[in-house]
């Protein structure tokens, strides 16, 4: 059996982060990846907040392949007939340091790939793994096809459907109640007629949400972002409000109807789809991190379960490139005292839980129970639209004044048994 | 009018395969399903029942997300990635 020093299963942002960090300091290490290159079985919603991992290989992020640096904010919650945005700008945003880029995983993680390269390492594309090789319980190596390569170290960043990892004991078989479906169209638009929809300065980049009717009562919503000359403009919907529900909508159909609402028509109205994409999501928070290391083997990225979604802020590329940072951290000191067991890679989760990365999913432990809530989905975007709706509103009758017209929408909307243990529940996120 | 979703699937890059990398175990959804998860959360709408009730999946066009496979609750699918240099290859998402 061939022999090297890591295997890294997957090059995506994970699997490409822990080689660079292992190919700069001479480890030897090879990248299979499934796709004809790296970044052809990703799909992201997209926008990596690069503000987080700006200190791991800082001279890479010079370079980042980005499509827009996002400067605006907004939310819609839609309602009946009636919808709310709110908008957040900042020059923090954006400015000479961005905290946040849209992005499109073919050309980002095609490029880390090249650098990955570049720094000594083999990334092998069309190389699909079939099974993570064990022998008295460790991890010693992968079979591909009727190859089979021997390994020091398998850092497993094989993505978020984890069937090598599952079959192979090493982490649970992924459930539709952890996990989103996420699936978006990539529509091409003029950079100018973008900068026009989204009133940007040129260059400058939005993200977009919509909660409400849009899921029809199913946790998620819909999400736009814009790149250079396109918009991601999709849905995530949880799965298992997805799979319990028996109104007659398919997933696909919710996209088009979403596409169809007045809200959304003028804002992709001569776009033209260049791809559809669909990609699962994990979103079970950290009750559902795996173990992350074992005798002979690391799990990181999506295959960890690393990401978070805090219902306006949805994060996961940059927990995989950290994951894959400290994961290429690990490694080293695994081979310097010659020792690849559990307690030899064992600084990997203790480098995870002193990072950002466990931390702000710590924090974050009751959001996933809390999204469950369906009122976050149905009550409170028609509640939020209907009492500024009411504010709004003249007619030909005498008018209420301003304060009694907000008390009267905050009385019948959010003064209730069920807002008050909803508002309750808030104190844990 | 909305794209159609085979306009849609169109538009992406697929290299075939020689041999489905999705199995369904026809027996199951015949006898035990009565839900028919896959052919509500399939996002390429790839799972139907043909003219003698049996379901079936047009694999060719499938986005590799997995989620029928979580979602089917009667374990009928046995579902793998595509071989090789195989299946859908994303330009850009």
């Amino acid at each position: 059996m061939e022999q090297v020093e890591c295997i890294i299963v997957g090059g995506g942002l994970a699997g490409l982060s822990a080689a660079y960090g292992l190919a700069s300091a001479g480890v030897e290490v090879m990248v299979l990846e499934r796709g004809d290159y790296s970044g052809a079985k990703n799909v992201t919603g997209g926008r990596l907040y690069v503000k987080p991992i700006r200190g791991f290989y800082p001279e890479l992020w010079e370079e980042l392949p980005y499509e827009r640096p996002i400067a605006r904010e907004l939310v819609t919650m839609m309602g009946d007939g009636a919808h709310t945005t709110i908008e957040i700008a900042s020059d923090r945003f954006a400015g000479a340091k961005p905290q946040s880029y849209t992005v499109l995983r073919a050309k980002l993680d095609q490029w880390l790939a090249e650098k990955v390269t570049e720094k000594g390492a083999m990334v092998v594309p069309n190389m699909k793994v079939d099974e993570l090789l064990r022998k008295d319980g460790r991890v010693i190596g992968i079979r591909a096809g009727g190859d089979e390569i021997g390994a020091q170290v398998v850092i497993v960043a094989e993505g978020v459907l984890r069937l090598l990892s599952s079959e192979a004991g090493l982490a649970a078989e992924p459930q539709a109640k952890h996990h989103a479906l996420g699936y978006k169209e990539v529509i091409e638009l003029p950079s100018g007629v973008i900068e026009d929809r989204w009133h940007l300065n040129p260059g400058e980049g939005a993200a977009q949400f919509f909660m409400g009717a849009c899921t029809k009562g199913m946790m998620g919503g819909g999400f736009l972002y814009t790149n250079k000359e396109s918009i991601s403009l999709g849905m995530v919907v949880g799965m298992e409000d997805m799979r319990r529900r028996r109104d007659g909508t398919e997933s696909w159909q919710l996209l088009d109807e979403f596409k169809e609402l007045p809200q959304i028509k003028p804002l992709v109205a001569g776009g033209v789809v260049a791809e559809y994409s669909a990609h699962s999501v994990p979103e079970g928070g950290i009750s559902q991190v795996p173990k992350l290391a074992g005798d002979g083997y690391l799990v990181a990225g999506d295959t960890a379960g690393l990401s978070l979604n805090a219902l306006v802020t949805v994060r996961g590329m940059d927990f995989a490139i950290a994951s894959g940072y400290f994961a290429a951290e690990a490694v080293k000191r695994a081979k310097k005292a010659g020792d690849f067991t559990a307690a030899g890679l064992a600084s990997y989760e203790a480098s995870l839980r002193n990072s950002f990365v466990l931390k702000d999913l710590e924090t974050a432990r009751a959001i996933p129970g809390f999204m469950e809530n369906p009122r976050l989905f149905t009550h409170y975007p028609v509640a939020v639209s209907r009492l500024l709706e009411s504010i709004y509103t003249i007619d030909e009758r005498p008018q209420a004044g301003l304060f009694k017209k907000a008390w009267r929408g905050l009385r019948r909307d959010f003064m209730n048994v069920a807002t008050v243990k909803d508002a309750w529940s808030m104190r844990k996120i | 009018m909305p794209m159609k979703i085979d306009a849609k699937l169109g538009l992406d890059v697929f290299k075939l395969d020689k041999e489905p990398h999705i199995v369904i175990d026809t027996d199951v959804c015949k006898t035990v399903c009565t839900d028919e998860a896959c052919v509500y959360v399939c996002p390429a709408d790839l799972y139907e029942r043909d003219d003698q009730g049996r379901m079936t999946v047009n694999w060719e066009g499938c986005l590799e997300c997995g989620t029928c496979l979580m979602c089917c609750d009667h374990k009928a699918l046995t579902w793998k990635y595509p071989s090789g240099p195989f299946g859908v290859q994303y330009r850009m998402s």
